[in-house]
């Protein structure tokens, strides 16, 4: 499923961010939006998943199939966001627990329970977060975006409050876990974006416009080291470094 | 082991300072009885303190139930409609002015010399507490996790009992403490005012009757009850919370695994 977003308007303190933006999602995809903080790429994120001001940021959201986007997204903080008085699977199974106001049934537990295994944490699922080290948290953070299994995965900065190493491991993880899925991620680190995207856009300017989508060979995830991508991570950096000077 | 020690010798030190002061003054003992002589006493009168304390008891704990349940179901409501927390929440604030002391002898007018006017009073004195502290912690949901149930169709009572509530027992918990140490006071001012049992009756009966002795007496038994009743509270808010421990004495976030 395709999602386009035509004629989004971000309004911060009377002061216009971007306006008439338009930005298309094709399906199964993985598109990345890279920009510097306040360009209001967390607001556009917002506004997909349905939980930005409407009075800041405004938009029209299609999707291909004619359904409205709403309630069709799952939403990945860059805080993990785990609610510390649940344990792990009950933390997964959130989404269903929320909605069905009953307790969950054992084909949706077993589906949580063998999600926290692909993160690795399958042995502990009756550990509170509180337990946990940050990579772990962001593990089952994952592992929740995908028990919620929606047509749209929107990640802001996921890995972004992880140490270097933690941050390659989980990028990794996501993109195995992720593939053939439709993704939106919004990140700050050029490396990011490119180890992981199918296409990658630049949000910058006054008003912010997003730039053409350079579209990286290779398989996903790219290796770190690879020369297309740090042929790419120095024009990258140059571009959004140029803005400030 | 130390601090097994440390409050009995504490306490130990404590008497040593009363028996000397006593020593020292050379005070009658209608005016300041020795510890051995309260000791003495309390023994003597066990069975007398034990029926007055059973029945102070009974109005702390029946306050502290009713006080809790009121200011709880309060800062739900204040939560849940907004426009009812405009209006109600200067009326609390303004109640609040008005020293629970100085309501006694209309609630013993009102509600007669039983216990009802007591418990009234301790429900009275612990209900502003509870409520400001629910209402606290219900209002200071980090808008993360909000956000996160409305991305996960989330309705709004959902939200409110599945994230904000248990959310919220941090911070109700602190209000429980509160309410257990101040619930006492309400019951015995109460008492003062006006009964013909409990504590409070005893002690201003023994003083009257210049039976200091006594009246130190049952002071001790309040004490001792006014603790057992903190701690147990202290005991079973932990109890209603236990990651709060876990998170602060796990490694810092941000650790590899």
């Amino acid at each position: 499923m395709d999602i386009e977003l035509r004629h989004a308007s971000l309004h911060w303190q009377q002061h216009c961010v971007f306006d008439h933006l338009d930005l298309t999602l094709p399906g199964r995809q993985w598109t990345s939006i890279l920009g510097q903080s306040g360009v209001g790429k967390s607001s556009l994120l917002q506004l997909l998943c349905g939980i930005a001001d409407s009075a800041v940021i405004q938009g029209e959201i299609h999707c291909s199939d004619g359904l409205a986007l709403h309630g069709r997204v799952a939403w990945m903080a860059q805080q993990d966001l785990l609610l510390p008085w649940l344990n792990l699977l009950d933390n997964v199974l959130l989404g269903a627990r929320l909605q069905q106001g009953r307790r969950p049934t054992s084909e949706q537990r077993e589906l949580a329970g063998y999600l926290l295994q692909q993160v690795g944490l399958g042995d502990r699922t009756t550990t509170r977060p509180g337990q946990l080290s940050g990579g772990q948290r962001q593990r089952v953070a994952l592992a929740r975006t995908l028990f919620q299994d929606q047509p749209l995965v929107c990640m802001d900065e996921p890995f972004s409050a992880l140490d270097a190493i933690n941050r390659l491991k989980l990028q990794d993880l996501a993109a195995e876990l992720l593939a053939d899925r439709t993704v939106l991620m919004i990140t700050h680190d050029p490396l990011e974006a490119l180890r992981l995207s199918d296409r990658i856009l630049v949000l910058q300017g006054h008003p912010a416009r997003l730039s053409e989508a350079l579209e990286p060979e290779g398989v996903i995830p790219r290796a770190v080291d690879d020369a297309e991508v740090l042929q790419h991570q120095a024009r990258l950096l140059r571009l959004l470094a140029g803005e400030t000077v | 082991m130390m601090r097994l020690l440390r409050p009995l010798i504490i306490a130990l030190g404590l008497l040593l300072i009363w028996q000397f002061i006593v020593w020292l003054t050379d005070a009658p003992r209608f005016i300041l009885p020795g510890p051995l002589l309260v000791l003495e006493t309390l023994f003597k009168q066990f069975p007398l303190l034990m029926h007055h304390a059973g029945v102070t008891l009974a109005e702390i704990l029946l306050g502290l139930f009713l006080g809790t349940l009121l200011g709880l179901v309060s800062a739900l409501s204040l939560v849940t409609w907004a426009g009812l927390s405009r209006w109600l929440l200067p009326v609390l604030v303004v109640s609040q002015a008005i020293p629970v002391f100085a309501l006694a002898p209309v609630l013993m007018l009102w509600l007669g010399y039983g216990m009802a006017s007591k418990v009234a009073m301790a429900t009275l004195i612990i209900y502003f507490p509870v409520t400001a502290a629910c209402f606290d912690g219900l209002r200071q949901t980090p808008t993360g996790y909000l956000q996160l149930a409305r991305t996960l169709g989330a309705s709004r009572r959902a939200q409110l009992f599945q994230i904000r509530l248990p959310a919220a027992l941090p911070a109700f918990g602190s209000g429980l403490r509160v309410a257990a140490s101040v619930a006492p006071i309400g019951a015995v001012v109460g008492e003062w005012v006006g009964s013909s049992t409990g504590l409070g009756y005893l002690m201003l009966n023994a003083n009257a009757r210049m039976q200091v002795d006594l009246m130190f007496a049952a002071l001790l038994v309040l004490a001792v009850m006014a603790l057992g009743l903190y701690f147990s509270v202290n005991l079973i808010a932990r109890r209603l919370t236990p990651w709060v421990n876990e998170t602060t004495s796990s490694a810092p976030r941000g650790d590899s695994p």
